[in-house]
């Protein structure tokens, strides 16, 4: 599978990520530099954590008229996979791309650590190779991932399953003492109403090594991988 | 034309630097303190031929960048 990781001026993770998918997933990945076209063939396109333009004005706000978004706009609306990790989810929000919005940590505290995520829905590509109820450990590492939308969005987030991804305890309840930055029941991941575009606040990247204490972020590289497979014996 | 720019929260946004704030205000005693929001706040130097293109250009540019709407309001003042 071709996997595209955009790379904006304050990007972080694009490294983080490149280096998973190539060397713990064994996958074919480019890197993309924001200013150019989105040129070349690709199954799943990612943008990466960091502080794109400093994070100024809001987060991803600057991002996401990067001449390159254009085309991953188009790609998303071609069907391509578009997967937004911490500040790619919130490019994503403010591209449109993806409901709602991300805000202030409720605890005003930038947070780093491992938190638990329940699997919500599994019919789309990027959670459709686990099971539904399923627990995975990864870290986050951000001041501004309290998601929020407003009552009406919330609403069609319910009625077309868009919450892919829930912080919850070990036991797998989502109770407020779970939540690392006061996001709206809990929510960790979303996806669109066309289920190709998914953004997320925690790391898979950053979780697909048992040497780095974990690998339950390579299940969803993986399940991304399966799915587009999947897609690929379809359209033969 | 000089345009201020005023970006708030809406109502129903947790503002928890508006909370930290307020709470100092009140360790401060100044009890009189309700609510406490915080926004922001822009000066933008616009060239324009009428104060009617500007507002149009400013409402313009405040949609696409300086506000995100799904969480915030605007609202700007033209100074000639």
């Amino acid at each position: 599978m071709r996997w595209g990781v955009i790379t904006f001026p304050g990007s972080c993770d694009d490294h983080d990520v490149f280096d998973s998918l190539k060397s713990d997933l064994r996958q074919q990945v480019k890197f993309l530099w924001h200013k150019e076209e989105l040129k070349g063939q690709f199954d799943c396109i990612v943008l990466p954590g960091g502080f794109s333009y400093g994070d100024y004005l809001r987060c991803g706000a600057m991002a996401r008229f990067s001449p390159i978004m254009r085309g991953v706009v188009e790609f998303a609306q071609r069907g391509g996979l578009v997967m937004g990790i911490c500040n790619g989810f919130q490019i994503l929000c403010e591209a449109g791309l993806l409901p709602g919005a991300l805000v202030r940590n409720a605890g005003l505290q930038f947070v780093c650590q491992q938190v638990h995520l329940r699997v919500e829905e599994t019919d789309a590509p990027f959670t459709a190779g686990m099971k539904k109820g399923q627990l995975l450990r990864m870290p986050v590492k951000h001041g501004e991932g309290c998601y929020y939308a407003d009552p009406k969005t919330l609403e069609q987030l319910h009625k077309q399953r868009q919450i892919l991804l829930r912080y919850v305890d070990a036991k797998g309840k989502s109770t407020a003492a779970a939540n690392p930055n006061g996001s709206l029941e809990n929510i960790a991941g979303v996806c669109n109403e066309r289920r190709n575009v998914f953004g997320l606040m925690p790391h898979p990247e950053d979780a697909c090594s048992k040497l780095l204490g974990g690998d339950d972020g390579a299940k969803i590289f993986s399940s991304i991988a399966a799915a587009s497979a999947e897609k690929a014996r379809q359209h033969a | 034309m000089r345009v201020k720019i005023f970006v708030s929260l809406k109502n129903g946004v947790l503002d928890p630097q508006g909370k930290a704030i307020e709470r100092s205000l009140h360790t401060l005693g100044y009890t009189e303190v309700g609510d406490v929001r915080v926004g922001k706040y822009l000066e933008v130097e616009v060239n324009a031929a009428s104060r009617t293109e500007a507002e149009s250009r400013v409402r313009e540019m405040c949609d696409k960048l300086l506000a995100n709407t799904v969480i915030e309001h605007y609202r700007f003042e033209i100074e000639e």
